[in-house]
């Protein structure tokens, strides 16, 4: 769109705002005191959400986007971006979004989907998406729709990295492998994938995603956050991580500054020192089918 | 030219300039504070080194801003307004004439500031709808836009030959 001459939500645009995010830890807040904690521990940016994915599991019952006025709350508390989450294929909660001027929508896979078989339309809009993937294949099927960042889902509100390390290592794996087939296999590939084959063959060529990888989902630790980077995330999505912990304020900090500072053993061991509890974690097994919400997203 | 990461103030010796790039202002200055870089920044700039702050590095550059108190480095003669056009949906491509440039330049604008007033020793490069959105000192560059998101490399060649005073081979 054009508005006195300024072209606005370009892609460029879009996919350039979640650069500047890189190296960063974007933090998941409920309310205005949680989000000055994460902005004054030094975070990227704000996940503002009604409930923490620890506490939408324990509740059950359906999630939805936030209450608007939660939002604004969290919006004039701090100067860093605030993002929010629409449901699965809810494109009027990411309208609605859109229209509180949020700089970020997480088409989010915590929240209870609302189609079970298409995404928003995101190159629609002139907010931009970030959306969930646990392979290569779901990555380009996001961007194709419009989404300017990924993030590799993990398994949220569990505390247990485990998820993460495998849809990190799936993503960037299937990076590489694209990065060693021939061109007469890319179509074939692409197919496998369920994946558009230009943006296979972008990858194929380039080695990397169009646009920022960032990691969430059982991030609990400075040590877990370091462990995301070194695989190959630009950045950490921290949810009930924090705001579940015995202190917050010191654990926000610890993980930002392990995130900034992930390849020194040394740094991420002082940041991790008398942090006191961590959120408690659950085991992938004692999960149900029902209870994953990595598989939500199609 | 070979470009480096850094994390430390060590690792600011023998460097023939230093970008400052965009991000949250707010945040990568705590963390320059907390990492020792912002003294180190200074120190390095007041000794002569050539310095490019891109967005949230114009933030940082400027001695003063409108909105609450952060670090800075506080090295240009000027203030600065944070977020100036407005959150991301308000973020914006738009061609700039600039100072010197056989031509326009595509300004990428992501939550950008700008520089409302700027003192003795600041040369305005580019103004857009009367904000100042580039300008320069002896030893320091400053854009409000991302010349890194684009192919046009006319600011890295300003800011290699005209900034750090190294001749094209």
């Amino acid at each position: 769109m054009a508005e006195n001459g300024r072209l606005t939500g370009t892609f460029r645009v879009k996919s350039g705002m979640a650069q500047m995010l890189k190296g960063g830890v974007i933090m998941d807040v409920v309310d205005a005191e949680q989000a000055r904690i994460s902005e004054e521990a030094g975070a990227v940016a704000v996940m503002a959400l009604e409930r923490v994915p620890a506490d939408i599991r324990a509740d059950g019952g359906v999630a939805r986007m936030s209450d608007p006025e939660m939002i604004s709350s969290i919006q004039e508390a701090v100067s860093i971006p605030v993002m929010a989450k629409a449901r699965i294929g809810h494109f009027v909660e990411a309208q609605v979004l859109e229209a509180l001027e949020v700089d970020y929508i997480d088409e989010s896979e915590v929240l209870t989907p609302a189609d079970e078989k298409h995404h928003i339309d995101k190159a629609a809009f002139e907010v931009p998406f970030v959306c969930g993937a646990t392979n290569l294949g779901e990555a380009l099927r996001r961007i194709g729709e419009g989404a300017a960042m990924i993030r590799s889902k993990g398994e949220a509100g569990t505390g247990n990295v485990v998820e993460a390390v495998r849809h990190m290592r799936s993503i960037i794996g299937g990076i590489r492998r694209l990065g060693v087939l021939e061109e007469d296999e890319l179509m074939s590939e692409a197919k496998e994938l369920q994946a558009p084959y230009e943006l296979v063959r972008w990858v194929a060529e380039n080695g990397r995603l169009p646009v920022v990888l960032f990691t969430a989902g059982g991030i609990a630790t400075p040590s877990d956050a370091a462990l995301m980077m070194q695989l190959g995330a630009d950045g950490v999505f921290v949810g009930s991580g924090i705001f579940k912990s015995g202190d917050p304020a010191s654990r926000a900090l610890a993980i930002v500054k392990a995130t900034t500072h992930f390849k020194d053993a040394k740094a991420v061991a002082e940041a991790s020192r008398g942090l006191g509890e961590a959120m408690v974690g659950r085991e992938m097994g004692s999960l149900s089918e029902g209870e994953r919400l990595a598989a939500r997203g199609w | 030219m070979e470009p480096v990461e850094v994390r430390e103030a060590e690792e600011l010796k023998g460097l023939a300039g230093i970008i400052v790039p965009g991000g949250e202002s707010t945040t990568i200055g705590k963390m320059l504070v907390s990492s020792g870089l912002l003294d180190g920044i200074r120190s390095y700039f007041y000794r002569g080194g050539p310095v490019w702050g891109t967005c949230a590095g114009m933030v940082l550059a400027a001695s003063a801003t409108t909105g609450p108190r952060q670090p800075l480095l506080g090295v240009m003669n000027a203030l600065v307004e944070r977020n100036g056009f407005g959150p991301q949906v308000h973020s914006f491509e738009k061609d700039v004439e600039v100072e010197g440039f056989d031509g326009p330049f595509t300004g990428v604008f992501i939550r950008a500031p700008f520089f409302e007033d700027v003192g003795p020793g600041v040369e305005v490069l580019s103004e857009l709808d009367g904000r100042i959105v580039a300008a320069r000192g002896e030893n320091i560059l400053v854009t409000a836009f991302h010349p890194e998101l684009t192919d046009d490399t006319r600011f890295h060649e300003y800011f290699l030959e005209e900034v750090c005073g190294i001749e094209r081979s």
